[in-house]
């Protein structure tokens, strides 16, 4: 197997985008990208995506995106995991360059989300939930994590302010990129005095609806200063899991195994440990998500991920910081794009590229990707060399 | 011996008063109260109809019934508010239970009179020998037009019998019906709301028939009043059963248990039924029953039932009447029953 | 779309909650199964689920999908019925804000979605307070 990097990234600034189109989005994002790398074509591309026909009456998008970055002939392949189609996009991108079969392939994610109004992007992202048992009735992703939320908080304790907590470090984190959706600062009273969507669950606790792509280019290492002069970065580790579909399946419901077993695989093949991590981009689509993955990739013990955001641990300047691009929650979450615009911060942060959120001495950073309330997690690891 | 072997109701939890309906339009609560003598109604949430009320009744009902669902040969609905114009409830209600294939399914409507109509049919088929069991509902989700006198009545619910032969609770003894085409009531197709005769309902319609149908069954049963523990009336209103129980020369303690109307309200093709289930909530064995029902029309069933020493075994398997009717009571204010109804006019 | 096909198809489990268990280690599956997950066995004896349950977790649907904004908001629960079986469906005719984790549910028949005003109804279980 062939060591892989990542030698190009691009992504554009995120938000409710009414003048941008699906394919748009993306080709600004796929540009960039091949720009940053310095590269004119690729030899593959895996596009990830949740759920464009339900958002714009669009599939295909495998054709429509060789297309429309100029490369109709590249072999294009549309991944969906639902929340985790990016970061299934990016391993399936990986193990194509490390397999050998190809040099430069470009992974991209993409989300377009606003064509349509609040129930039905609410019933969309709900398709990834199991329809006939739990969509049927009535519950929303909001409702998933909410429930994963009363859960934890009867078990540990996790407090209504901890979830808080969570939004604020993510949107102070967010304040400082330009390319987030909501990059502004919020209080713990604000959350805890905004809409409820699903209690306990306030509409502050919740990621937002978002127009966005994100693209990076791989090769394998060995070639990667013939495209590009920047700091090299190296995926060193890659785990996948799934879980139930249906949360009411599993038998400890403030638990993500899915994403505990891919951090295992994904430390296993980097030879290193949670302590081991420098940086970390999770799937805090909701804020009770923050605060079990990090309990999952094993940078708290069960039940600590509530108390450890109080503490400060996952600040920028904290033990292990969490989310310095602002996360789903203030840099915003076009499903599919979000995986791929982990790797992108990550990226950034180990060439020490982000300025006023840099993280100090970030060498080793981690991407965790989720979809659903759980049930499929890719956990990536990046090293700068 | 061919009789009930089990029966069940069902009562919505959610209640409005007559006060919050006559505040809304300006009417004189103290003088419905008084002179329909009704004090609050049943609301179906907005989940519940026919069917879901018909399920409910019916498992109540197996649950002193004891008996092997598949074995159940026809599966009646009497309703005037079934949810689909076409396509029946019973087939729903016997999938449920799991009474199909292998059964007789059929939905009744005549007005209040549907549930009864159920209830002689399927009597009748367990006693000509054509099916072992019979299962009949009555139940209904009715609505009174906003502003009119009926929808301080219109209520929710419905009671379900099972008829056989082995193990029988109660002895149909008698039957009779009385029937004469009479414009009292009614609701066209396509529209929402029913209409009605005013006092038209009274004197010529409800009086008549149901005097008519008591009257009708005691001659032929050689009964009189004297011979019944209970007297269960088709109750409109809380005052119409107690009128014409007085008028065929019964006392108010017969009529009392029975009596559900003015805390429950009008349930249409549940009304009588639920009255029975009630008053069998509460017999003893060797008690002597007549139910006579009403379905404007205009008719009424009347049938005379015997109390078995089989009632103390099985009534207590399930919820009775009276105890679901205080149980977990959630009244509304008028603005959530008209979302509830659906009488809120709502953007495409 | 017809979804009368569907409609039919899942009514052992909408209206009977029927259910399989794993002849081997005991399982409940609920849909059933061709494979256990516990032990992948692929014999199962049908089951019917208890009407009774405790709550497992809890949330109200304030903001609904587009077919349910009229009921909103709508509380849904995980509920545990016996044997490890569990389910997720509404609980109704309960105080929104009184609900808990532990408490005893039972199940009733209810409709849960209709398909327009002109389409097919969709019933099954909710969960009430026992
Ligand atoms: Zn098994």
């Amino acid at each position: 197997m062939r060591k892989v990097a990542i030698i190009g990234i691009g992504m554009n600034k995120w938000g409710e985008l009414w003048d941008t189109s699906l394919r748009e989005l993306y080709t600004e994002a796929a540009l960039a990208a091949m720009d940053d790398a310095g590269v004119a074509r690729v030899d593959s591309m895996y596009i990830g995506c949740m759920s464009s026909g339900l958002f714009t009456g669009q599939e295909h998008l495998s054709s429509l995106m060789a297309d429309y970055t100029g490369m109709a002939g590249t072999p294009a392949t549309r991944v969906e995991s639902a929340c985790n189609s990016g970061g299934v996009a990016l391993r399936q991108g990986f193990i194509e360059v490390a397999s050998g079969m190809s040099d430069l392939v470009l992974v991209g994610g993409v989300e377009k989300m606003t064509d349509v109004d609040g129930g039905m992007a609410t019933y969309a992202l709900a398709t990834a939930a199991d329809q006939d048992y739990e969509s049927f009735h009535g519950v929303t992703f909001p409702g998933l994590y909410a429930m994963i939320a009363n859960a934890h908080m009867a078990r540990y304790g996790t407090t209504r302010e901890q979830l808080a907590m969570v939004a604020v470090k993510n949107h102070h984190n967010g304040s400082m990129n330009a390319r987030a959706q909501y990059p502004f600062e919020i209080t713990v009273e604000g959350v805890l005095d905004s809409v409820r969507v699903a209690d306990p669950l306030r509409i502050l606790d919740c990621s937002p609806i978002t127009d966005g792509a994100a693209a990076v280019i791989l090769c394998p290492l060995e070639k990667a200063k013939e495209y590009s002069d920047k700091a090299v970065v190296e995926i060193v580790g890659s785990g996948h899991a799934t879980d139930t579909i249906a949360l009411h399946s599993r038998k400890d419901l403030s638990w993500l195994g899915a994403t505990y077993t891919a951090a295992q695989r994904a430390y296993a093949m980097a030879g290193c440990k949670p302590e081991d991590i420098d940086l970390a981009e999770v799937h805090d689509c909701f804020t009770i998500a923050e605060i079990c993955v990090t309990e999952a990739l094993g940078f708290f013990d069960k039940g600590d991920g509530g108390p450890a955001v109080e503490r400060g641990d996952t600040a920028i300047t904290g033990k292990i910081p969490v989310n310095s691009s602002g996360g789903l929650k203030s840099k915003g979450h076009p499903v599919g794009a979000t995986g791929v615009a982990q790797i992108v911060e990550l990226t950034e942060q180990l060439r020490g590229e982000s300025g006023k959120r840099q993280v100090k001495n970030a060498r080793r950073g981690l991407a965790q990707n989720m979809g659903g309330s759980g049930g499929s997690t890719t956990v990536h690891i990046l090293e700068v060399k | 011996m061919v009789g009930i072997i089990g029966y069940g109701a069902y009562v919505p939890r959610h209640r409005i008063r007559v006060e919050e309906i006559a505040k809304v339009w300006g009417a004189d609560a103290p003088s419905y109260k008084r002179g329909l003598m009704l004090e609050e109604k049943t609301v179906p949430a907005p989940d519940q109809d026919t069917i879901t009320i018909s399920v409910e009744a019916t498992k109540n009902a197996l649950k002193r019934a004891n008996i092997n669902p598949a074995e159940i040969g026809c599966v009646y609905i009497g309703s005037e508010s079934h949810p689909y114009a076409v396509k029946p409830s019973g087939t729903t209600l016997a999938e449920v239970i799991g009474a199909t294939p292998d059964v007789h399914c059929a939905d009744f409507e005549f007005a209040c009179k549907a549930g009864s109509e159920g209830m002689f049919v399927a009597y009748g088929l367990v006693k000509a020998g054509l099916v072992k069991y019979g299962l009949a509902v009555g139940a209904d989700t009715s609505q009174g037009a906003p502003g009119d006198a009926l929808e301080y009545a219109a209520a929710a619910g419905g009671a379900a019998f099972l008829f056989g032969t082995e193990r029988v609770i109660a002895t149909i003894d008698e039957t009779f019906s009385y029937m004469t085409d009479t414009p009292d009531f009614w609701r066209r197709e396509y529209q929402h709301y029913p209409q009605h005769a005013g006092r038209f309902t009274g004197d010529p319609s409800y009086f008549k028939h149901v005097t008519g149908s008591a009257n009708g069954i005691m001659e032929k049963a050689g009964m009189t009043p004297q011979d019944f523990n209970y007297v269960i009336c088709h109750q409109p209103n809380g005052k119409f059963p107690q009128r014409v129980g007085k008028m065929l020369g019964f006392t108010r303690e017969q009529i009392e248990p029975g009596w559900l109307s003015p805390i429950l309200g009008n349930t249409y093709s549940g009304s009588s039924p639920m009255g029975l289930a009630s008053t069998l909530d509460i017999a003893k064995p060797g008690d002597r029953i007549l139910m006579v029902s009403y379905g404007s029309g205009s008719g009424s069933d009347s049938f005379v039932l015997t109390v078995t020493d089989q009632i103390d075994q099985v009534r207590d398997l399930a919820p009775h009447v009276r105890a679901q009717l205080a149980a977990n009571k959630n009244y509304i204010d008028y603005g959530t029953y008209a979302k509830f109804r659906h009488k809120i006019l709502k953007a495409e | 779309m017809s979804t009368s096909a569907k409609l039919k198809r899942e009514m052992p489990q909408r209206y009977r909650m029927e259910a399989g268990k794993c002849t081997t280690c005991g399982y409940i599956a609920f849909p059933p199964r061709s494979i256990c997950p516990e032990c992948q066995a692929r014999e199962f004896d049908t089951v019917i689920l208890p009407d009774e349950g405790t709550i497992l977790t809890h949330t109200v649907i304030r903001v609904a999908p587009s077919q349910f904004t009229d009921e909103a908001p709508y509380a849904i629960a995980i509920i545990e019925l016996g044997e490890g079986a569990r389910v997720l469906c509404q609980l109704v005719d309960c105080d929104l804000e009184q609900i808990a984790i532990g408490d005893p549910v039972k199940i009733e028949f209810r409709r849960i979605q209709a398909e327009g005003k002109s389409g097919v109804l969709f019933y099954g279980y909710k969960a009430v307070p026992a």
